[in-house]
């Protein structure tokens, strides 16, 4: 009997001291490599359409995006609006834009840029295609139209 | 005497504090993963170009009108059955394949449609045109073209099935995780010259 309440009393505690540390140093990695999001969306966040026909995209870096949705605030004036980097734009300066991402990347590069547009699904296909029809003057052929990965249609 | 004065601090939840904080930004940050539905425009054509005469019958009209109604080849159509009437037109092998390099492709020997002489002569030449109207909503017009690439994807997959005994996703699947193998290459070739997807957008109408 002695002997046994001797081993109860000698058990030590397991030393968990460590545990935090590793925990704040998954925590510290977390948040340096994710990104909360890339530009600050100066329009209605855009509810994307959604699709069962979808390619993944890839090659971050050689990806320009477009968004388009409704004003955030009634002084920016209604329908549809495009946004470019950080600020709203109209589709005229798309050209611009696409130039400027040009010169971002290597020249061996430039075939395999594409260009996402972030649609909101309310948006009209009219201004999609004024989009289009500047992307083809600058030859930005690759597009890609963003949507959710969704499930079959209802209809 | 001192030992019993300075207990040790108990920093036992301080593991589950750090727990909650790392929970809370794998939950809130994204690391989103961007997928869409990818499409190549056509080249701005030269000034003086002639567009190529294409036969009515390989023309696979598909028009959305501003109150997102579609018309399919005259007749109104709800969207679930464009994925059929798609395929049934795509698939139709009525006739003489395109002539490429004076090399003739023939009649489709894979397709299983009617022959119908009224509709498409061979996958490689039926054009689907899409036509939209300035205020028709993204969705549906994103919405037609996802049925429209179903349409061409269920029509892959099967005849990648009959050749090759794998569906075409497979197949494309293992030929982007190995790149350098020829022989995939040319078997999703085949597939993709087989039944080559043919969409046009054209200008939409402003009313």
């Amino acid at each position: 009997m002695s002997k046994f309440g001797k081993k109860k009393k000698g058990l030590p505690a397991v030393n968990t001291a460590a545990l935090p540390d590793i925990v704040f140093m998954l925590l510290f990695f977390f948040m340096v490599t994710t990104t909360m999001r890339e530009t600050e969306l100066k329009i209605q966040t855009p509810k994307l359409p959604s699709a069962t026909e979808v390619k993944k995209l890839e090659h971050k870096s050689l990806v320009s995006t477009i968004y388009v949705g409704k004003a955030k605030t009634e002084k920016q004036g209604k329908g549809d609006k495009i946004q470019l980097n950080d600020k709203i734009a109209t589709a005229e300066d798309v050209p611009a834009f696409i130039l400027n991402e040009r010169t971002l990347v290597s020249e061996a590069e430039i075939p395999f840029m594409t260009v996402s547009i972030k649609a909101d699904k309310k948006s009209s296909v009219g201004t999609i295609s004024d989009i289009k029809l500047k992307l083809r003057d600058v030859n930005a052929l690759k597009l890609s139209l963003s949507t959710q990965k969704g499930s079959e249609i209802k209809q | 005497m001192a030992r019993r004065e300075n207990p040790e601090i108990n920093a036992g939840s301080m593991a589950d504090i750090a727990f909650l904080l790392l929970i809370f930004f794998l939950v809130t940050t994204t690391m989103d993963v961007d997928s869409g539905i990818s499409k190549k425009l056509s080249e701005k054509p030269p000034k003086d170009f002639v567009p190529p005469i294409i036969k009515e019958r390989n023309i696979f009209e598909v028009n959305i009108n501003g109150n997102n109604e579609l018309l399919v080849e005259n007749e109104a159509m709800k969207l679930k059955d464009l994925k059929a009437a798609a395929i049934k037109f795509i698939d139709n092998g009525g006739g003489e394949g395109k002539v490429e390099d004076g090399v003739s492709t023939g009649p489709c020997t894979y397709c299983k449609g009617e022959k119908d002489p009224s509709s498409s002569d061979h996958p490689n030449k039926a054009v689907i045109s899409v036509n939209t109207n300035r205020v028709t909503e993204y969705e549906t017009y994103v919405l037609v073209q996802n049925e429209l690439l179903k349409a061409y994807s269920e029509l892959r997959d099967r005849l990648s099935n009959e050749r090759y005994g794998i569906s075409f996703k497979a197949l494309e699947a293992a030929y982007l995780d190995d790149k350098k193998n020829e022989d995939l290459k040319k078997k999703v070739e085949d597939i993709r010259t087989s039944y080559p997807q043919i969409i046009s957008d054209t200008e939409p109408k402003s009313n």
